[in-house]
């Protein structure tokens, strides 16, 4: 309140005319061509005052009080305006016309002091407000996925590319699923009871990811590309090496027509996505009962590339997988017939990769869950 | 199976690649060798050395300073050995050469030891004379070297000639991963024919023949197969007039390079058969041997029987023996009896090679918990054919040696042979298997090296009966890839019908369990399936509880991992207890993974898997923080409806007054809570805890990814505060229940946002606020719209006992 009355009276100096209607309506009554100057005049010394006050202004308060004094309902061109009654009629467009072109200008020079004072006071603000962006993230500290989980969802994420489906199958298991239908006959020796934990002798903990293929095959469901990731368990004591719980991931395709070559092709082709572009493979004859014929896959190192390094013993060479056809005896005990279908099926161990891809050096750290590892992935 | 290359070599004399070579070829064709270690590694410069003159060291009592003639000069030698004399022929290793270890027999250094000359005590020596040990090797490989001293040669050798050579060490081991269904790989000659097949070199099989006397075996010894199931083949043969002694110095070699110790003509001959045909062999003496009589039958139970090692053995009708007409004699195909064993002064020896039932052969070594190298061999099923060759090898390596009179014939008793394995041939067939386009030619010749027959009028192959593992057209299959070579065969991919690759809706739920708890702050544990009995009295369970039903490993680890877990906090208060030792701050962790839940124990069915999904913390949060992930997880899944939390969740692992069940729909899906001090004590945590489990498959049927659109509101919410006094033991829980029901369709939402207990409230009150928004979706609210919504709700609650705030 207190700075419009002074601004007004500002104006009223600047005028050099009373606040009084009556005393103006008097001066003005009188006016004759020579008064059409003498108003010329009046509007030169507002506009005048304005700019003076304008520059005066420092803030954009203050800015904001010469439009009010000025240009505001008390203003003094309000003030001129207001008096227009006493202009004779044939005056009346003409007085209007220079109080408006006034009230343009004054207005016009506000508007762009305003803008020049806005941008210092902008200017101002954003050097006070500068902070040192080196000053520690605040972060949501989300957390971290197993590393097994990372390297299965990978695994997953090319095989569901490639047309496969993922399925699950129990991990507590009957003998027959895990062994016998597998051509693992009662008196083989991968059936001993040194590697397998047994419920009781027609129920164990499924040593292999394998068991799953039964069940999918037992469906009748032509043509399977699958892949079953799972948890499998082995009687082998806690080291650096060895877990008696551990993962793999099963992967089965038949269909008409599959062949060994498909069996490279699909897993040359896994092998890329997983370590990269560059990754050879090669495929090594072995034995395993259910696959014929069967093989292991090796992959160049990802760490040399197959330069043979520290990581790689020198070898150049890293074992992946186990792989194969599918044994004719074990599409026949699934009901399938191995005169018209084929197909292959490979096995990878999930923690092998992991600890490969990741250089973890000692398996125990996967089921420790120490957070100082887990935020590692 | 470890071979050596220079007895591979005796059948296949022309092969010849470096060593490398032999172990990639030989692995890519299926004889997968794991790494070959050169028995002449880090020695160099050794030479065969005459000692001509021994003087004793001036200043030095232990040491003597010899002049050694190394061949093409004299050098002079200081050393501290004890056992050399004039005349002696030792290996010397000149200035400048290498040795594989110390004197000490330790481990052996990875670069060896060079030797330079150099002065002992002031005197000049130049060269070393060596141990078996500095040597690299043993006295249980060379048993004529001495305990303690340098290593003689014997008086024929010759001097300046290479050491190494004379001792048989320019030589390779290689170590084989043979295959479980390759039996005649464990053997030398298995491996040599595999060599032979992959290098396309021929190979010589021994020549076997035995001389025999005129005498009949028939006249020393009759043989009586009982148990026809458990032996399908018993051969004999007897040695009389026996003169045990050193085998020869090629045998030893042979042997030490298998790792196996020589010991005397005799027993070197059948560990030398064992070893190069895959069949085991035994030798009785004779005259142990009652009533002239061999019968092979099932022992009875509880029958003892004490093994040549000394110890007692307590059989049962599982276990296959040797008998004599009076008594036991021996475990068949795992060990000898002690009351038939060979002694030095044995004169008449009986031979045995048998073929015995692989897999009785394994259960009989576990039920006498004794595994021998026999047994080994036995337990995966011989070649019966097999017997015969090796015991005539036997028989004339005893010949040759000199080492006994073999009595002429030999006593069979044998089943009929199995019929060779024949199989039309299929070339089509082959190639559609593997992808490839190999000519009928190429097969045959393949054929032809692995000793598969082909019978051109039939068109069948004939397998050889020592490869018991090819059965069928894709065995064959198989020889076909080997030997055209794995890498040859094309890469391509499946061609047929196309498949959708799809994740299953269960995976996709626990997918997005991991997503949100990760993005909560909870990183992703993995524990064993397995744990104690222990684990049940750890986490307060009463004895009756169910939880305790848990099955058992018949077979475990060990007590600590003997039962399937029923209940998934164990391993998470584990995991959290192991971040609290080592002093990891503010630990969140999950786990998504099963217990399995017996439908009946003992168990008969499959028992229930079911998928837990386990939330802990200690640290930053609360009971509430717990809560607030749980309800970001359901609502992720689509379970956007009112999740209720009943705190009469009876769980003795948590606080009593801090626990509740998660509903939904009124159906428990979990429970959650502040872990139990007394728990939290058991596992050593000393802060406070708390823990989470959603059981998935009661969580599923409620799921969905379906979402539909429901517009953005466009006529304005108007929000109410509603301020009350309400009995302590009533919850917010049911409050929010009155206001949920009541509130009517213009109830858009409700928070809590204070709860209040202490002064300016009456004793056994507490104040709780909330602010209510409502809004239609078709129009403005009107006043009385809503003051009819807050007098139903004030109804309600006022029913409850609950009074408004002035």
């Amino acid at each position: 309140m207190s700075n419009s009355k002074s601004a007004k009276r500002g104006v009223c100096e600047a005028d050099g005319i009373t606040n009084e209607r009556g005393t103006k309506m008097s001066t003005i009554s009188c006016l004759g061509k020579e008064r059409m100057n003498n108003m010329k005049d009046k509007l030169a010394k507002i506009k005048e005052a304005a700019i003076k006050q304008i520059e005066n202004s420092q803030t954009l308060e203050q800015l904001n009080e010469v439009r009010v004094s000025q240009l505001g309902k008390k203003g003094a061109l309000t003030e001129i305006l207001k008096s227009m009654k006493d202009v004779a009629p044939e005056d009346r467009p003409k007085v209007g016309q220079l109080v408006n072109e006034t009230r343009a200008e004054i207005e016009q020079i506000l508007e762009e002091s305003k803008k020049k004072m806005e941008a210092l006071v902008r200017e101002a603000k954003i050097k006070k407000e500068t902070i040192d962006v080196t000053l520690p993230a605040k972060k949501s500290n989300v957390g971290h996925l197993h590393p097994n989980v990372v390297a299965l969802d990978e695994v997953e994420r090319i095989f569901i590319g490639m047309g496969y489906e993922v399925v699950e199958g129990p991990e507590v298991e009957r003998d027959y699923y895990n062994f016998e239908a597998l051509n693992i006959p009662a008196d083989h020796p991968a059936k001993d009871e040194q590697d397998t934990f047994y419920i009781n002798s027609d129920i164990l903990l499924r040593t292999q990811t394998s068991s799953t293929q039964v069940h999918e095959m037992e469906k009748g469901k032509l043509p399977i590309r699958m892949i079953a990731p799972g948890r499998v368990f082995r009687a082998d004591e806690v080291d650096a090496t060895h877990s008696p719980s551990f993962h793999q991931v099963e992967g089965l395709v038949i269909d008409k027509h599959i062949t060994f070559a498909d069996l490279k092709g699909t897993l040359a082709e896994f092998a890329k996505e997983l370590f990269g572009e560059d990754t050879k493979v090669k495929f090594r004859p072995h034995h395993f009962p259910f696959t014929e014929p069967s093989a292991e896959m090796d992959v160049t190192c990802f760490k040399c590339g197959g330069k043979g390094c520290r990581f790689c013993k020198g070898e150049g060479w890293i074992e992946i997988l186990g792989c194969g056809m599918v044994h004719p005896h074990v599409l026949e005990m699934s009901g399938i017939d191995p005169e018209e279908y084929t197909g292959f099926a490979f096995g990878v161990g999930l923690e092998r990769i992991t600890l490969l891809k990741y250089e973890i050096d000692d398996m125990r750290l996967l089921y420790e869950n120490d957070i100082r590892f887990l935020k590692q992935f | 199976m470890n071979a050596a290359l220079e007895w591979i070599k005796a059948y296949v004399p022309d092969l010849s690649c470096s060593d490398q070579e032999f172990m990639d070829k030989m692995t890519l064709s299926g004889t997968k060798c794991e790494g070959y270690e050169r028995m002449d590694k880090n020695l160099e410069k050794i030479v065969i050395g005459q000692i001509q003159k021994i003087e004793k060291h001036p200043d030095a009592d232990k040491l003597i300073i010899c002049q050694v003639d190394v061949g093409n000069e004299v050098i002079q030698i200081v050393t501290g050995a004890p056992n050399v004399k004039e005349g002696d022929k030792v290996p010397v290793v000149l200035d400048g050469g290498k040795v594989a270890g110390g004197h000490d027999g330790g481990p052996l250094p990875e670069d060896g030891i060079v030797i330079k000359a150099g002065k002992l005590r002031g005197i000049p020596s130049n060269g070393m004379m060596c141990s078996i040990e500095e040597l690299g090797s043993d006295r249980n490989m060379y048993p004529e070297a001495p305990e303690y001293g340098i290593y003689i040669f014997p008086e024929d050798a010759v001097v300046g000639a290479d050491a190494i050579e004379a001792l048989g060490l320019h030589n390779t081991k290689f170590e084989f991963e043979v295959t479980s269904n390759r039996v005649d790989c464990y053997s030398i000659l298995g491996i040599a024919r595999e060599a032979a097949a992959t290098f396309d070199k021929p190979f010589h099989a021994p020549s076997v023949s035995v001389k025999g006397n005129d005498e009949n075996v028939e006249d020393y010894i009759s043989v009586k197969v009982e148990d026809k199931d458990l032996c399908t083949r018993y051969c004999a043969r007897v040695v009389k007039n026996i003169k045990i002694a050193p085998s020869p110095v090629w045998m030893q070699r042979r042997l030490a390079s298998s790792g196996i110790r020589p010991i005397n003509n005799l027993v070197d001959i059948t560990n030398y058969v064992m070893e190069e045909y895959g069949q085991p062999m035994h030798a009785y003496d004779l005259d142990t041997i009652a009533g002239k009589q061999i019968i092979v039958k099932r022992a009875k139970d509880g029958d003892e029987f004490v093994t040549l090692d000394g110890q007692t053995r307590t059989l049962d009708s599982d276990v296959l023996m040797i008998c004599d007409a009076e008594k036991q004699i021996g475990l068949a195909g795992i060990m000898g009896g002690d009351n038939s064993k060979i002694t030095d002064d044995v004169k008449t020896v009986l031979f045995e090679a048998a073929t015995f039932n692989g897999a009785n052969i394994r259960k009989a070594s576990k039920r006498v918990g004794l595994r021998s190298d026999a047994s080994g061999k036995f337990e995966k099923g011989l070649d019966p054919r097999n017997a015969q060759e090796a015991i005539d090898r036997a028989c004339q390596l005893i010949e040759e040696l000199g080492c006994g009179e073999v009595v002429g014939g030999m006593v069979d008793v044998k089943e009929p042979f199995k019929e060779l394995v024949r199989l039309p041939f299929m070339p089509e067939k082959y190639n559609a298997l593997l992808g490839t386009d190999i000519d009928k030619d190429t097969m045959l010749s393949i054929f032809q090296k692995i000793e598969v027959a082909y019978d051109e009028n039939t068109n069948e192959l004939i397998c050889p009966s020592f490869r018991q593992d090819l059965l069928g057209q894709a065995d064959i299959a198989e020889e076909v890839a080997r030997f055209y070579g794995y890498d040859k065969i094309p890469m391509t991919l499946p061609s047929g019908e196309a498949t959708t690759g799809k994740l299953p809706y269960k995976l996709r739920i626990e997918e997005k369990a991991r997503e949100i708890a990760v993005f909560s702050g909870f990183s992703q544990g993995m524990c064993y399936s397995f744990e104690s009995p222990k684990v049940f009295d750890k986490l307060l369970l009463p004895a009756d509880s169910e939880l305790r039903n848990a099955i058992r490993i018949s077979n475990p680890l060990g007590e600590d991992f003997s039962i399937m877990r029923t209940i998934s906090l164990n391993g998470m208060l584990t995991s959290l207890a192991t971040n609290y030792n080592r002093r990891n701050k503010d630990v969140k962790l999950f786990e998504l993974a099963n217990i399995y839940v017996p439908k009946a124990l003992p168990l008969t069915e499959l028992p229930d898997e079911r998928m837990q999904f386990t939330l802990g913390f200690y640290g930053d949060g609360d009971f509430f923080t717990m809560k607030g992930v749980i309800e970001e997880f359901l609502e992720s899944v689509g379970m956007s409806d009112k999740k209720e939390y009943d705190p009469k969740a009876g769980k003795p692992f948590l606080h009593p007054g801090r626990q509740a069940n998660i509903l939904y729909k009124g159906t428990v899906l979990g429970y959650l809570g502040e872990v139990h001090p007394l728990v939290l004590d058991n596992y050593g945590i000393g802060t406070r805890a708390y823990v989470a489990v959603l059981d998935m498959p009661s969580v599923e049927p409620f799921t969905t990814f379906d979402r539909k659109f429901e517009g953005i509101a466009r006529f304005p919410a108007v929000s109410r505060d509603l301020s009350m006094v309400v009995p302590r033991e009533v919850l917010v829980g049911q409050i929010e229940a009155v206001i949920a029901q009541r509130g009517g369709k213009i109830l858009e939402g409700y928070e809590l946002f204070d709860v209040y207990e202490g002064e300016q409230i009456k004793e056994g009150f507490k104040s709780v606020a909330y602010s209510l928004t409502f809004r239609a979706k078709d129009r403005t609210l009107e006043e009385n719209d809503i003051a009819g919504a807050m007098k139903k709700i004030l109804n309600g609650l006022t029913a409850m006992g609950i009074e408004l705030r002035q």
